[in-house]
């Protein structure tokens, strides 16, 4: 921690650090020595800082501003830098872009919410609002007002110049790009389109069969839930984390409960500890099994569809039983669960765990061993070690391509580190691999189950919590892996009962931004195997 | 075994007797058009209730259970709010090769599907070159698709047309070439004589290896012809969203949903009528007593029979593969079942000429 400290203030000297007491070292640099402080960070020997977690944009009040977390795979260490541009009137922030390829995505987010323009970005586009948005939303002197906004019936105006701003002489410039030649054939996969498995939008330029160039759009069901956030009780923002990734939804409420849990250092009962873990990992089996299922469909297969569906249906019903929903569970509550287990649960649930290992070898026999999907997902879509960590892709698709990342065992949470489980990872990275990943993982979440519920503890299933919730002043982070990656919540609290920032790290963003990188030089098939390989769900890239 | 020429000279001879030979033959021609259609419409509204229950059966369904004793209403009812859906027109189309297209592909079904032996004396078509002319006139349907992709000034609609016309311009030379082998083996082109020529042993046993060889390649070659799984790549779903005709409605839409289906009982009815002995029984040299047994059971049953196996074979594939990939599939005409053809037909050839068949 000292060393770390040391070294950034070698190459930052104005350099402020906070948190140093804790494992995570906090530092406020200047946006001059940013642009030369990203260098170091992801070239040094002792840094390495190859995985940026997350990049959130930040209205401190009186300026705006970006909070970045790093972490060093190689290392093991992490940091967060904290970064204010200068004028509010028009901040600008060194871009990110050259060193992790995330960036990309993360900065136009920002951009589009606070404003900020980031030097040197290639592609200073808004990302999920429309293009004739008039001001930033997530800035806190926005003017909400339906005038200024008012809902438009006609459609989003698309040019195809995205601009892009450079440093030259100490003068901002700005250049247009275009993104797509006049000559191109570009063809409009989305918004309404069944292999993107939402309302997800890609403008695919093709030359022939193959895939030159893919530009993805987002935002279509873009709800503003981190601006709503703001205005609301802790306890009414955890209705919001459901509706991001509905297959997790367990998992992602599990991330902002344990978040605000941890802020107020509030201990929940074990029992709470287990039914939180059995929930989450039964939320991965379905999704997974769903996963199974789209990706036989969007190859033509849809016989397999049913059977996951079937066995799907199963699991649903063990939620049904205990939260009383099915898709959407709002079963965790902070401090807990909102009620107990259905009596039936353990019963039902140990014999779903039996059957299941039953049925999976017909999966195979009908759909992985059959050589026309082998040939379609072998090979296609590679993407390294190094794309996974720089591009911020983690969960299944991050481990097909060998890097270890499963949160459940680097940084267990709940009661993860009480259970024996495999990481399952493999090395090839293609669609085949995320494939099989998944397809395993059902099989160690299995293991998990059957020994959660041999320990299931008996007692209460929910802490005591003051009716009114205030966290006190300070930043606070927390991530689950969920079905599809990292699931992270970051909250800064200014001590009263509202978030004063509440940011969600969603797992599924990086996934579509390395759409593009996989599938150019494929065929528009090979694009839609990725992307079902891949397994992105488009409420959560929205949010 | 009864023969259904019997019913058809005695209705020429009848007609022949009120009318002049010229007026007699005109009627007939209406008469056998007119057959010819309903047959063309019953037998789509049977395939699709079948391809309903056939994939329900796959997918742990039950399948349309509701309209009807078994649901067989439903492919009724199905048709006809078809009818009575509205055709869409579209702006910035080729107006009068996007209204056609429909037609060229109904049309180019519907004249293979003239010449399929019903029976043992029904059928419609039959001339010295009836294989042949089978071939040229369900090749035509492509221009249909061809057209449609082109017209309707979709992208989707393009790639999906520009896919069908290499994948069946490709596997037309399959079909083509297993066909001649079996030609090579019977002899004769005319449909009848084909039939006829299996009275004593099925051609699928006849000619044992090579003709074999040529039924397996003439499966995967006809199922691609049909544009079904797997090789549904003109109009994959997931990927064009509908293809070809992403942007017809209504009855055209319908025209490409019905043909879809009566090719796959085109292709079915060819592969029994050269591989499985068509309307002829099951015959086995020697054995008098069960070839007269086999005879009882009508030659009408004995086509519909193998034919319905076949089609079953057809939506097996389907609904168990998932889909190919445009450049697979041309791999596996061209490196894989082209050249096998031409050895198989070289093969066959050998085996006729040395007389080593059954």
């Amino acid at each position: 921690m000292s060393t770390l400290k040391a070294q950034i203030q070698n190459i930052c000297p104005q350099a402020a650090f906070s948190h140093e007491d804790t494992d995570t070292l906090h530092a406020e640099v200047s946006p001059k020595e940013l642009a030369g402080l990203f260098k170091h960070l992801k070239t040094d020997k002792t840094f390495l800082f190859d995985y940026m977690e997350d990049l959130i944009g930040m209205d401190f009040g009186e300026k705006l501003g970006v909070i970045y977390r790093f972490y060093s795979t190689e290392n093991k260490q992490r940091i967060v830098l904290i970064c204010q541009a200068e004028s509010r009137e028009k901040p600008e922030l060194p871009s990110a872009t050259p060193w992790w390829g995330i960036a990309n995505f993360y900065e136009r987010e920002v951009y589009d919410f606070f404003g900020i323009i980031f030097i040197g970005h290639p592609d200073m586009r808004r990302l999920f609002l429309r293009n004739d948005w008039v001001g930033y939303p997530l800035r806190k002197d926005y003017d909400a007002s339906p005038e200024i906004n008012p809902v438009r019936l006609d459609a989003e105006p698309m040019d195809d110049i995205a601009p892009s701003y450079s440093e030259k002489d100490g003068k901002i410039e700005e250049e247009d790009n275009l993104r797509f030649q006049k000559d191109e054939y570009v063809v409009n996969i989305g918004p309404q389109h069944p292999a993107t498995h939402g309302v997800l939008h890609f403008q695919v330029s093709l030359e022939g069969e193959t895939v030159k160039k893919v530009d993805v759009h987002c935002g279509y069901i873009h709800r503003g839930i981190e601006k709503m956030c703001e205005s609301l009780t802790y306890p009414q923002t955890i209705g919001y984390t459901d509706r991001l990734d509905y297959l997790s939804a367990h998992q992602n409420r599990h991330a902002l409960c344990a978040c605000i849990e941890e802020a107020m250092g509030l201990e929940i009962p074990r029992r709470a500890q287990y039914i939180r873990a059995l929930m989450d990992e039964l939320s991965r089996i379905q999704s997974h099994l769903l996963m199974y299922a789209c990706y036989c469909m969007d190859l033509g297969a849809l016989t397999p569809f049913f059977y996951a569906f079937r066995d799907r249906e199963k699991i649903l019903n063990i939620f049904e039983d205990s939260g009383a929903g099915r898709l959407i569970q709002n079963y965790y509550v902070i401090g807990g669960v909102s009620r107990d287990l259905h009596p039936d649960f353990v019963k039902k649930t140990a014999e779903f765990i039996k059957y299941l290992p039953t049925v999976l070898p017909e999966y195979h026999k009908v759909f992985t061993g059959n050589v026309i999907f082998q040939q379609r997902s072998k090979g296609i879509g590679i993407l390294t070690r190094e794309q996974a960590i720089s591009n911020g892709v983690t969960g299944p698709a991050a481990r097909a391509s060998g890097w270890a990342c499963d949160l459940r065992k680097h940084q267990p949470y709940s009661v993860y580190n009480e259970v024996e489980f495999n990481e399952i990872t493999r090395t090839g990275g293609d669609c085949f691999d995320r494939y099989m990943v998944r397809m395993d993982e059902i099989h160690e979440s299995i293991a998990i189950i059957d020994q959660l519920l041999t320990k299931l503890p008996e007692g209460d299933y929910c802490a005591k919590t003051k009716p009114v919730i205030k966290l006190p002043e300070g930043r606070y982070f927390k991530s689950v892996e969920t079905a599809r990656g990292e699931f992270g919540v970051f909250i800064e609290s200014r001590g009263e009962k509202y978030p004063w920032r509440l940011k969600f790290h969603p797992p599924c963003l990086p996934l579509v931004s390395v759409v593009d990188l996989l599938t150019r030089g494929g065929k528009i098939a090979d694009l839609i195997s990725i992307g079902a390989s891949l397994d992105y769900v488009v409420p959560d890239i929205d949010r | 075994m009864f023969d259904f020429s019997v019913v058809t000279s005695w209705i020429d001879q009848g007609l022949r007797s009120v009318m002049s030979p010229a007026a007699a033959i005109t009627v007939e021609c209406v008469l056998i058009g007119i057959v010819l259609l309903a047959l063309y419409a019953i037998m789509a509204l049977i395939l699709i209730l079948a391809e309903r229950k056939v994939c329900a059966a796959f997918q742990c369904r039950l399948g349309p259970n509701r309209v009807g004793p078994w649901g067989c209403i439903q492919v009724v009812a199905d048709m006809i709010k078809m009818l009575t859906k509205e055709i869409i027109t579209i702006k910035h189309t080729d107006k009068f090769l996007y209204n056609l297209a429909p037609f060229i592909v109904i049309i180019a079904s519907l004249l293979a599907f003239a010449c399929i032996p019903w029976g043992n004396g029904l059928q419609a078509l039959d001339f010295n070159v009836g294989i042949f002319f089978m071939i040229a006139a369900s090749s035509m349907g492509i221009v249909g698709i061809l057209l449609a992709g082109w017209s309707s000034n979709n992208k989707f609609s393009l790639i999906g047309a520009m896919r069908s016309g290499a994948q069946m311009i490709s596997y037309e030379l399959s079909i083509g070439l297993s066909l001649l082998t079996m030609v090579v083996l019977s002899g004769t082109m005319q449909i009848s004589e084909i039939v006829e020529g299996q009275n004593e042993l099925w051609f699928i046993f006849k000619g044992h290896i090579p003709a074999l060889i040529a039924f397996v390649i003439y499966l995967i070659a006809g199922t691609a012809e049909t544009n079904r799984g797997p090789f549904d790549l003109p109009e994959a779903e997931s990927e064009l969203t509908a293809g070809y005709h992403t942007e017809y409605s209504g009855m055209h839409f319908g025209f490409y949903y019905v043909a879809e289906f009566v090719n796959m009982f085109i292709v079915a009815s060819i592969a029994t009528t050269v591989f499985l002995g068509g309307w002829m029984p099951l015959h086995i040299p020697g054995l008098d007593g069960f070839n007269r047994i086999m005879d009882y059971i009508p030659s009408v049953i004995w086509f519909f029979g193998k034919s319905a196996l076949m089609v079953f074979v057809i939506m097996w594939f389907k609904w168990t593969f998932p889909r190919l990939r445009i450049d697979q599939l041309l791999n596996l005409e061209w490196k894989y079942l082209l050249p096998l053809n031409l050895l198989n037909l070289l093969v066959m050839v050998a085996i006729v000429v040395l007389g080593w068949h059954f």
